[in-house]
């Protein structure tokens, strides 16, 4: 017997002896994993009832990577903490921020995505006319980014922004505009995303490459993204996948497949042809 | 697991959305009251050019969700912006608040007119046939016998149907309304503790309702104390 295969049988035995110590904390088999279904591009329903998306896809490589086997569903914005916390099902991906606040409740991976959030409005708006800078601002970066809102603030005053509820795009819009614009909430992006194209709100306020999306559409010809983008902050560190945090397990299998992902430029690939641009985040 | 110290601070909370619900339903279920006894009126003849629009119309809204009813209004209108415009009534389908309660009010006044048109018909024929021999006019047999008798007869159903307004304006929050639930479901992606928040969103709606059965039965008992001991 070779000290190869003594290793390969103690190691063997090490498991046999070991797995059932392990008990809770050992990694599963197979897992839920819960979307949105209703922020395209990054996740969404088709039109015959299949989610597809950037994320979607995302999931499926990173469960072939962990050799799991992986059920998708698509739940309410609202109700995706609350469900996962209970077990409805196991790990959250739907372009959901890493935030401070939501770390109280529920844990999460590394970040898989970078992506700024910024303002939709009419061309022929003052703040339309702008058309996007190009800039970034961190939130962290407190001067420059005051400035940033400081400029924007007289161009917003009055409107009317719609923006999802639950999120910290409007978490952004509560802290640095409530006292210049009218916010209004709506439970899904596809939401606001009708009443711009109907004139009941004056600009939306979500991530760029999701404004994006919409905005490629025909009846947002006369709609543009427009001032600088923010990050960090309220934004928290990039959009990961959410899990529950006594799933330790879970959320290393999760951190090692993202991080493969993001070294062996899946990820780049995938943001590139779902939203474009690439959102691999960087160190 | 249960907080009381959460509660003391989500209710004040929940409750700067009650002035919305009320003047939610108190708007919706005046104007469709109103509705509904026209409704009602205008069935008791027999001209099919009447009966037929109505009868669609309280079909199609007895038989349709709420919900379905309230997103037509306000997101399936929404798209006809030009046309609304052109008539001149964009204005009040720009509001969510008018949009929700259009449809609050179309709603109510379907089922309240089908509440009414029974209690009408209840009326013993023989009264009507009476005033008309006693040389009241058409209009006065209405007002001073049929309605006041069909009324009265309807409290108890009509009461049902204001408690379902109230708990209908619960809705209005999908078209970005910030009554009482839309604060509840706010504070619940705020705190992620849904329990707490919607048992406490729910003793508003209980107590709300209780009052108004109350009021509602405190009424009855006024308008027919024949009927007490």
């Amino acid at each position: 017997m070779t000290i190869r295969r003594m290793a390969a049988l103690a190691a063997t035995f090490m498991t046999l002896v070991a797995a059932p110590l392990a008990g809770a904390a050992d990694a599963p088999k197979a897992i839920t994993i819960a979307t949105e279904g209703a922020y395209a591009p990054w996740n969404f329903t088709t039109a015959d009832g299949k989610l597809d998306g950037l994320e979607i896809e995302l999931a499926n490589n990173l469960c072939d990577r962990m050799k799991i086997k992986c059920t998708i569903i698509a739940q309410n914005w609202d109700g995706l903490i609350p469900s996962l916390k209970v077990g409805k099902f196991d790990v959250i991906m739907a372009s959901m921020f890493i935030t401070p606040k939501r770390l109280e409740t529920i844990d999460f991976t590394v970040p898989y995505a970078v992506d700024p959030s910024a303002f939709a409005v009419a061309k022929n708006s003052d703040l339309g006319k702008l058309g996007l800078t190009n800039e970034k601002f961190k939130l962290e970066d407190e001067a420059a980014a005051k400035a940033a809102i400081d400029k924007l603030k007289p161009l917003l005053k009055g409107k009317i922004i719609g923006v999802q509820s639950g999120t910290s795009n409007l978490e952004f819009l509560k802290k640095y505009f409530a006292d210049t614009v009218e916010i209004r909430e709506y439970k899904t992006t596809e939401q606001h995303d009708l009443d711009l194209a109907a004139g009941r709100v004056d600009a939306l306020f979500a991530q760029e490459t999701a404004l994006a999306a919409t905005l490629a559409k025909p009846e947002f010809a006369d709609y543009t993204l427009a001032g600088p983008g923010f990050v960090g902050g309220v934004f928290g560190l990039g959009t990961g996948a959410g899990i529950r945090k006594e799933d330790t397990a879970l959320k290393d299998m999760f951190n090692k497949a993202i991080g493969e992902a993001i070294a062996d430029g899946t990820i780049k690939r995938l943001s590139e042809k779902w939203v474009h641009t690439d959102v691999t985040p960087v160190k | 697991m249960i907080d009381p110290g959460f509660f003391l601070e989500i209710i004040p909370k929940l409750l700067a959305g009650l002035p919305l619900t009320l003047q939610l339903c108190t708007l919706s279920v005046l104007f469709g009251f109103v509705l509904a006894l026209a409704l009602a009126l205008a069935q008791q003849g027999d001209s099919p050019f009447v009966l037929w629009p109505i009868r669609t119309f309280v079909s199609v809204f007895r038989g349709t969700p709420l919900l379905v009813q309230i997103f037509l209004i306000y997101y399936g209108l929404g798209q006809f912006r030009p046309n609304l415009q052109a008539i001149g009534l964009w204005w009040m389908f720009r509001e969510p608040y008018w949009c929700a309660i259009i449809a609050l009010t179309l709603n109510t006044a379907a089922y309240g007119s089908e509440i009414l048109r029974g209690a009408i018909r209840n009326v013993p024929r023989g009264l009507s046939e009476a005033s008309l021999a006693l040389g009241l006019t058409r209009l006065q047999t209405l007002r001073l016998v049929i309605l006041p008798l069909a009324l009265r007869q309807a409290l108890p159903a009509y009461s049902n149907e204001i408690i379902l307004i109230v708990k209908g304006t619960s809705l209005a929050s999908i078209i970005t309304l910030t009554e009482v639930t839309g604060i509840a479901q706010e504070l619940i992606a705020q705190t992620y503790r849904a329990m707490e928040v919607f048992i406490a969103a729910g003793a508003i709606y209980l107590l709300l309702n209780f009052l108004i059965v109350r009021a509602l039965e405190l009424l009855e008992v006024k308008l027919t104390p024949y009927r007490q001991r």
